[in-house]
């Protein structure tokens, strides 16, 4: 009962604590908690501006989600979904300015190509640890950063002339609508929310429904039991760093396709591959979970931007309550004990 | 410009830019050692860049030159104090270590970011007025070619963070301490079957690498920015990271690690103006040190292995 329980249990306790440690440290700096969550719902739900941007910002969320999820179900942990989403988000936007044909053929090739982009860059510490036993953990913290630097020097020496952006993409390969812009009072609202939605179905498929997904699964469970069983346990390590790379490589593209519609030189990370951790983590690594944890964590990131407009407090308070979410989430070891003992004083 | 003048700039600015590296690095070295995975080591370096900085502008009136020496030490404390969350999640509640160092990262940042609009109502500090000055050491400048290139110019926190590498060295594997240290994370249970307190040494390990970081964050703060915004501490805590793999989970290797990595930043910063290196284009020497880890890792120079229990939380009684 209590591990049937815990499965939506934990998540829920985790959010609800995230939030009132929240209220507790924006009570002893002084401010009051129940301004700033207000200003946060109204953030997200007050306007259908509002809500647009949230949507847009649920779009990266979701897919970042899925890469890093995707890979824990083959016992992987892709750090590195941060610097995959910049090389698919440089790689889409490269074909968004390069070529010009139709959109029905330019469109889904800049996503695609964003996307092979993001697998590629996750091939590399997917077949290091195929071969050498290198933990991917490491490795693709280093390429986050190679990455950045490299994506920074691609767009200022290669794809302009010394330019902290590039231009944008042509018509023919964006995913903005004036449709959804207009619906949503002038939002960035774009197409790649329907994008996202996809490739949760595809994970749900893959992991679910074909022989690959069950092996991707056995891998992740019992790797010796896996190979006696006569799969190559290698060959899944890296399709599974493969595939979750184009997960994350399609986040990228929905960010230069989207919302943007160029590529920019980064100071630093974008952020969204470090919350597709905490995505993946409170969505329990299952499609449906991520997809919701991504509504949650989106719309908090972007309801958060409301909270300096209509009170003093800082907005930043959103990245504390998320941080301290993974936290919980992350020691449920202590909540199922807690739990466990409520249950057996019950019993008694 | 001859060689013999470039060195006098590189050099100094590589000590320069590898204290914080090594301080961060040796305190990876102690969490890592007793088989806990430290990720959040950035986050710790953003803490102790905070604390430092915020104290360094509230008592620079007070304390005067004394005040960069006194703001080290309030941010090891911050460091050794926000370490704890990681110890109790990832030692006590089992939390995965990694999930757990991630959590650390984004919290110092969200947390430090809130604090400064608080304080000072906008996204960065001031300038900090009271610094590190850079000094010639006695005696040690004065020796002819060499005291001119590594002892002239520089900051006494960076020769400290030199010779603090050996002294970790000597406790890791001198000391019984050290020895606990080691076994602890290589095979815990042996250990625990010997007596050893698995939980007690692993709480050891994780604090004295929030020290550390607390330190390297603060040092990195006062000797290269000099104020505090959310580009500070900008991935000097996962090079760290890099420097301790790059250096075997070896405190002298990694000191090795980290002035090599610092060499490359420092290149990457002064290089466009000396001849020689102008040639080179910066992205090479931005990324080296992330590559050359990658390399390392492989194997291609020699096997880098990370202690076997890493990563692994302890349960007393499973095999």
């Amino acid at each position: 009962m209590v591990k049937k329980m815990s499965g939506l249990f934990i998540p829920i306790l985790s959010v609800v604590l995230g939030l009132l440690a929240g209220a507790i440290i924006m009570l002893v700096s002084g401010y009051n908690p129940v301004d700033a969550y207000i200003a946060l719902f109204f953030g997200v739900f007050g306007d259908s501006y509002f809500l647009g941007e949230a949507i847009r910002t649920v779009t990266p969320y979701i897919l970042a989600g899925l890469a890093v999820a995707f890979a824990f179900r083959t016992g992987l942990f892709n750090i590195g979904v941060e610097g995959q989403l910049l090389v698919g988000w440089l790689a889409a936007v490269w074909v968004g300015i390069t070529f010009e044909l139709p959109m029905l053929i330019h469109l889904p090739l800049a996503i695609l190509v964003g996307g092979l982009a993001g697998a590629l860059w996750a091939f590399i510490p997917g077949l290091l640890k195929a071969k050498f036993r290198v933990h991917e953990v490491i490795v693709s913290i280093m390429l986050n950063y190679t990455a950045l630097h490299v994506t920074n020097y691609i767009i200022s020496y290669v794809l302009t002339d010394k330019l902290d952006k590039t231009n944008n993409i042509f018509e023919t390969a964006t995913l903005r609508s004036p449709f959804l812009s207009g619906l949503t009072d002038g939002s960035r609202l774009h197409w790649g929310i329907i994008v996202a939605m996809i490739c949760a179905i595809i994970m749900w498929f893959i992991l679910e429904k074909t022989t690959t997904g069950f092996e991707l699964k056995a891998v992740g469970f019992n790797q010796h039991a896996s190979e006696y069983a006569g799969m190559n346990v290698n060959r899944n390590i890296i399709m599974s760093m493969v595939i979750s790379g184009a997960f994350a490589g399609f986040a990228g593209a929905m960010e230069g396709l989207g919302t943007f519609g160029y590529a920019s030189i980064k100071g630093g990370f974008t952020g969204i591959g470090f919350d597709g951790i905490a995505v993946a983590l409170l969505g329990g690594n299952t499609a449906i979970g991520v997809v919701l944890a991504a509504f949650l964590f989106g719309g908090l990131k972007a309801g958060a931007l409301n909270i300096p407009v209509e009170t003093p407090i800082p907005n930043e308070i959103v990245d504390i309550v998320i941080a301290l979410i993974i936290f919980f989430v992350a020691s449920s070891y202590f909540i199922r004990w807690i739990l466990n003992r409520i249950n057996k004083k019950g019993v008694k | 410009m001859d060689f013999y003048q470039v060195l006098q700039i590189i050099i100094p600015s590589m000590i320069g830019l590898a204290a914080p590296l090594i301080f961060t690095a040796l305190g990876g070295v102690f969490s890592e050692r007793t088989g806990v995975v430290n990720i959040g080591l950035e986050g710790l370096m953003v803490i102790g860049a905070f604390t430092g900085i915020v104290f360094n502008l509230t008592f620079a009136d007070v304390f005067g030159s004394a005040t960069p020496w006194l703001a080290v030490l309030v941010a090891m404390v911050a460091g050794i104090i926000f370490s704890l969350l990681h110890a109790v999640a990832s030692i006590t509640f089992r939390a995965d270590q990694t999930v757990s160092g991630v959590a650390i990262n984004l919290l110092a940042v969200g947390l430090t970011l809130f604090l400064v609009k608080k304080l000072y109502g906008k996204g960065q500090t001031d300038m900090v007025t009271e610094n590190f000055d850079r000094v010639d050491i006695k005696f040690l400048s004065d020796i002819p070619f060499i005291g001119k290139i590594f002892f002239s110019n520089g900051y006494y926190i960076s020769y400290i963070a030199i010779v603090l590498a050996v002294v970790v060295w000597y406790i890791i594997f001198k000391t019984p301490f050290g020895l606990r240290i080691r076994a602890v994370g290589e095979h815990p249970m042996a250990a625990d079957t010997m007596g050893v307190n698995v939980a007690k040494i692993r709480y050891a390990g994780v604090l004295l690498s929030g020290a550390f970081a607390g330190i390297g964050g603060a040092v990195h703060a006062m000797t290269v920015s000099n104020e505090f915004s959310h580009s500070t501490i900008n991935g000097q805590g996962f090079m760290a990271i890099a420097a301790m793999i790059f250096g075997k989970w070896h405190p002298l290797g990694a000191m090795g690690a980290a002035l090599f990595f610092g060499l490359a930043q420092s290149l990457s910063i002064v290089g466009a103006s000396l001849p020689f290196f102008k040639d080179i284009p910066g992205v090479y020497l931005l990324i080296a040190p992330y590559v050359l880890t990658i390399i390392a890792l492989t194997g291609f120079i020699g096997r880098a292995d990370a202690p076997k229990a890493s990563g692994l939380p302890y349960i007393k009684g499973k095999r």
